[in-house]
């Protein structure tokens, strides 16, 4: 739950005196209201959706199988009878846990490898840039499906391979953010008094790092449930009968040749809403955090 | 001018390592995939004597570094093994399939630079304006599509309820024979062959694909364009050209425009990266015959030859084309190799 760590994380960062500022860029962009709003629904989805959905998301009943929405089968059924809405609600958890974990990893992975690129310098610097290069050379869904393929096929191995390839991202960033600080003045006067250099490192010149840090983040977030959902649509990791957007799209694809849409379009669009969510608060927090960024 | 020739040669010696790299990593990949290789060569009816007839004959048995020499030199022969599952040369599936992901993604490429470069200009030159919101929702959105499911949408849309579109399936209806090869990309095949109904049947099966792949790669596009021109539109030099009296269609595109385009170029590379990805996930959803489809399928019965020889030729065509941007890049930009590297 990294995420919901982030935005406390980074308020006390920008001091009290910006508080204002940050109601006031919140004021000023509704739209990125509306995305935190929608992503605390997303949380609570994960968090007690599967206690509060009306049927059993795995319950098949052949007898009903591919109804049209209804007010009892809000978002209709599949071809097993299976209840849409329920999985779709259901999902909303192994997605996440999905996302937030790949995301976690490549940001601690990113973190290190990074912070010691960019204060040592020199020859680990260059061997990790060149390893970076490496990663990046990689169309990365073609890379994220060649390490699920090789790694076995299972949740686990998606949330590696989606880390491995936005490591680079989180790298890079920490990297030039470090390497410019490690000649600053607070620098040096840290280690004149004593500390040592990981202490310096982690407690003087990271932290620096993390505003631009949670930005990546939270754009990143949106990008690892595509890259995830993307998988199991191709048929890596996530098996069926467990709900998830990715596989509840491809169940649904063949359907709708034949007319029946809601199979396919209500988990799409929940993957769709779910993205967006991530993307616009990135673009928020990006708001807050730097606004000459923006573009 | 030496300083130029120094700096394309040093990008280009660039390149060496990350080739490298990229080699090593598909084959250690493929070496860690589930499932004997030896046991699939040998077929279903093999005996535990001739698994491993066929595993010396691999040269599996060997160790790793030494299986790895083996594989650099046939790769530099253009070899990438045999497929388990087709039976054929990987090098040869994959030169037959090329043409038809090509085909799809220069087109969604085009279709998507037509719109998003216009859009992104008109977004700079009118910051705050509709259009601009426009932009700004588009781009956001954009990103936000993953483009299985745009496929689908457009499907339901285009083929069930519309019926407009041709089913799904393919490059070519039944109905049409292909045209005769000579570059494999229908439209120019058919084209030269002077069978405009082909054409057109070809055409109708492209569409709704590259228009899927086209909107997935319109946001960063969109953004890079507006973005780029914004910075350009600040700049001194503007200032200087409208100060001087220049026409606002002069200065808007004999100077902002044509220095937005360098940033923009540079994205086109990484575009097209992302969009060989959603290659994949397009052609599974029009079941189109590409090499994005032809993966799937290796993964499926994990037929490691097929998937490393796709992975790596994925990975040696972006570098390519990112080695060949910004060579284009030394041609365009007179700046090229002059500031410290």
């Amino acid at each position: 739950m990294i995420n919901a760590v982030e935005p406390t994380a980074v308020k006390p960062k920008i001091g009290s005196g910006n508080f204002a500022h940050i109601i006031y860029v919140l004021k000023e962009n509704p739209v990125t209201a509306i995305a935190f709003g929608l992503f605390t629904f997303f949380l609570l989805s994960a968090l007690v959706g599967p206690f509060v959905v009306p049927y059993d998301p795995l319950k098949t009943d052949a007898a009903i199988a591919l109804q049209p929405p209804s007010l009892s089968h809000w978002f209709g059924t599949d071809n097993l009878g299976r209840d849409i809405f329920s999985r779709v609600i259901v999902a909303t958890r192994l997605d996440l846990i999905i996302s937030v974990s790949a995301v976690a990893l490549s940001f601690v992975i990113g973190s290190i490898l990074g912070s010691v690129a960019g204060y040592r310098g020199g020859a680990v610097d260059v061997v990790l840039n060149r390893i970076l290069d490496t990663i990046m050379a990689f169309p990365l869904f073609v890379l994220a499906m060649g390490i699920v393929a090789a790694l076995g096929n299972s949740v686990a191995n998606i949330i590696y391979a989606t880390a491995i390839i936005n490591i680079p991202f989180y790298a890079r960033l920490v990297r030039a953010e470090v390497n410019i600080r490690r000649e600053a003045g607070f620098t040096l006067a840290a280690k004149l008094s004593g500390n040592s250099d990981v202490r310096v490192l982690s407690f003087h010149i990271f932290p620096n790092a993390l505003p631009p840090m949670m930005v990546q983040v939270s754009l990143n977030l949106g990008w690892a449930i595509l890259n995830a959902a993307g998988l199991s649509f191709i048929g890596l990791g996530v098996r069926p009968p467990t709900p998830e957007w990715g596989i509840m799209v491809a169940e649904g694809a063949n359907f709708i040749v034949s007319g029946e849409w809601w199979v396919a379009i209500f988990p799409g669009l929940w993957l769709m809403l779910a993205v967006f969510t991530f993307n616009l608060m990135g673009d928020g927090l990006r708001d807050i955090v730097d606004p000459r960024r923006r573009v | 001018m030496n300083a130029r020739l120094g700096a394309i040669a040093l990008r280009i010696a660039q390149a060496v390592p990350v080739l490298f790299g990229v080699v090593v990593i598909s084959f250690l990949l493929t070496r860690a995939l589930p499932g004997d290789p030896a046991a699939q060569f040998a077929g279903v009816m093999a005996t535990p004597e001739s698994i491993e007839q066929t595993r010396v004959k691999l040269g599996l048995d060997k160790s790793m570094p030494e299986q790895f020499a083996t594989y650099v030199v046939q790769l530099a022969q253009g070899d990438l093994g045999q497929s388990v599952s087709t039976g054929r040369q990987v090098t040869e599936d994959l030169a037959d399939r090329l043409p038809a992901s090509l085909e799809l993604t220069l087109t969604a490429l085009l279709f998507s630079c037509a719109i998003a470069i216009p859009l992104g200009v008109l977004a700079a030159t009118r910051p705050g304006s509709l259009i601009d919101q426009l932009c700004r929702l588009l781009v956001t959105a954009g990103v936000s599509l993953p483009t299985f499911f745009t496929g689908i949408v457009l499907i339901y849309v285009f083929y069930y309820l519309a019926g407009i579109a041709p089913s799904p399936l393919g490059r070519l209806d039944f109905a049409y024979l292909e045209p005769e090869h000579v570059t494999g990309f229908f439209l120019i095949d058919a084209a030269i062959a002077g069978d405009w109904e082909t054409w057109f049947g070809a055409l109708k099966q492209l569409v709704l694909p590259a228009v899927t792949l086209g909107l997935f790669t319109l946001a960063p596009i969109a953004r890079m364009t507006r973005a780029a021109m914004l910075s350009a539109l600040s700049a001194d030099y503007i200032r200087t050209a409208r100060a001087a009296g220049l026409g606002t269609t002069k200065v808007l595109y004999g100077y902002a425009f044509r220095n937005a385009l360098l940033p923009v170029v540079t994205t086109l590379g990484m575009v097209f990266s992302f969009s060989l990805g959603a290659n994949v996930l397009v052609e599974k959803v029009f079941a189109w015959p590409g090499i994005g489809s032809y993966a799937v399928e290796a993964l499926v019965v994990s037929d490691y030859a097929a998937v490393q020889g796709f992975v790596l030729a994925m990975a040696l065509l972006f570098v390519t084309l990112n080695l060949i941007i910004d060579l284009t890049y030394s041609v365009i930009d007179p700046r090229f190799g002059t500031a410290a590297k």
